[in-house]
């Protein structure tokens, strides 16, 4: 994996969020994949699941991040086999933590693993460039730059499910609007206890501000 | 200002709400004042940026002697634009320009790194600028009233500041009207605060 050819190659420079609620966390991203200017796949799915309570959201360059996403799923399948159980939200980002950390020089991803787990309930992880940490939320990709500020304002302790939801659908509606490289249908999963839900909502569905 | 770049994170809004005009502009560092009503934002080279506000000072100070008038902001706004473009090779900065006057009102241009002149509701620049799209997009809203204006554009700031790791200190704000110019001023410790602060 030495040879990078940066230019024409396929990037989801792309809007990513997880967010932890009472009882479980959403997800949410957009859906575009470029290769340079141009768009090459304008719907793709970027919330892979890991295990069935665990997704993680992929950003950076496409290739790598969907080859860590798989080779993570493996991992955890054996690793649930293992120990007899459901994994936890920790495991699954601490092999993704180190496959980052350990090739960290080849691949340019960034991953952010959120889930339910019966221990701990609701997590999200951040595992850039191989570090391993939980936050209360976490934005990634290109356009998360731009709602920094939306998300450090709107976001408060304990939201519940819908209100969560919502704030995830308006902040990459913003990121959207804003980042050349981030646009198309936005995609959520929610999990919970019960399990995980998946759900597409169309450009034209999308909350619109005060400029559209 | 020592350093090179400023670091300056800068907004202007325009609400126009019944017979009482506000413009509220906000700046951490420069707001330079080319005339009675009218206030230059600055953000990028610093040298640049005092080197073009002078001087179109100076030009718009003779215009308006010119004209025995007061100067239009869209006649301020455009000698910055000038200056902008025809050095554009030489320049790196871009400003914000806010004021009111007599045939319009309350009004924001902003010039941007290029030269290029654009009239908006409201707008923001400089290197924090990036982090508050988002929150400003969603909170905006045309014809708040001063009290909101100016709480928006204190929440934008801190915002940017806290995300930005060269933006900070104190915000100052200034609110132009009708009747006159006032500046407010809020140290770092009194900005707002958010969730993980």
């Amino acid at each position: 994996i030495k040879y990078k050819k940066k230019k024409k190659e396929w990037q989801t420079a792309t809007t990513i969020i997880a967010v932890e609620f009472n009882g479980g966390v959403v997800l949410g991203s957009d859906s575009r994949v470029s290769a340079g200017e141009t768009v090459v796949n304008r719907v793709m799915n970027k919330l892979s699941l890991l295990h069935d309570k665990i997704y993680c959201a992929l950003s950076g360059s496409a290739a790598d991040a969907q080859t860590i996403a798989e080779m993570v799923n493996y991992q955890l399948d054996v690793h649930s086999i293992e120990i007899g159980e459901d994994p936890q939200v920790r495991s699954a980002a601490t092999l993704v933590k180190n496959i980052s950390y350990k090739y960290k020089e080849e691949l340019s991803a960034h991953l952010i693993v959120a889930g339910w787990d019966r221990r701990g309930g609701g997590q999200v992880f951040v595992t850039l460039n191989g570090l391993l940490s939980r936050q209360p939320f976490a934005v990634g990709g290109s356009g998360s730059s731009y709602v920094y500020g939306f998300v450090d304002a709107e976001y408060q302790k304990g939201m519940s499910k819908e209100d969560c939801q919502q704030f995830v659908v308006n902040t990459i509606s913003l990121a959207m609007s804003r980042d050349g490289s981030s646009g198309g249908v936005a995609y959520l999963v929610t999990i919970d206890e019960k399990g995980a839900e998946e759900k597409c909502i169309l450009g034209n569905e999308l909350p619109t501000f005060y400029d559209q | 200002m020592e350093r090179h770049y400023m670091d300056s994170k800068i907004k202007g809004v325009s609400t126009g709400v019944s017979n009482v005009n506000y413009v509220c502009s906000k700046t951490i560092n420069k707001l330079i004042q080319v005339h009675d009503r009218i206030f230059c934002c600055i953000a990028g080279s610093l040298a640049d940026a005092q080197a073009v506000t002078k001087t179109a000072k100076f030009q718009i100070s003779l215009h308006s002697i010119q004209m025995e008038s007061p100067p239009l902001v869209k006649a301020a706004a455009s000698v910055m634009k000038e200056l902008c473009y025809n050095n554009k090779e030489e320049l790196q900065a871009g400003f914000i320009t806010a004021g009111w006057d007599k045939k319009k009102g309350p009004q924001v241009y902003t010039v941007a790194l290029g030269g290029m002149l654009l009239s908006l509701p409201f707008t923001i620049g400089g290197s924090g600028s990036t982090y508050i799209y988002g929150y400003t997009d969603a909170k905006y809203k045309p014809d708040m009233s001063r009290e909101e204006c100016l709480q928006f554009a204190t929440n934008a700031l801190a915002l940017a500041m806290g995300r930005d790791n060269v933006s900070g200190g104190v915000a100052h704000l200034v609110v132009i009207t009708e009747g006159g110019v006032e500046h407010v001023v809020i140290p770092g410790d009194k900005l707002p605060k958010f969730h993980d602060e």
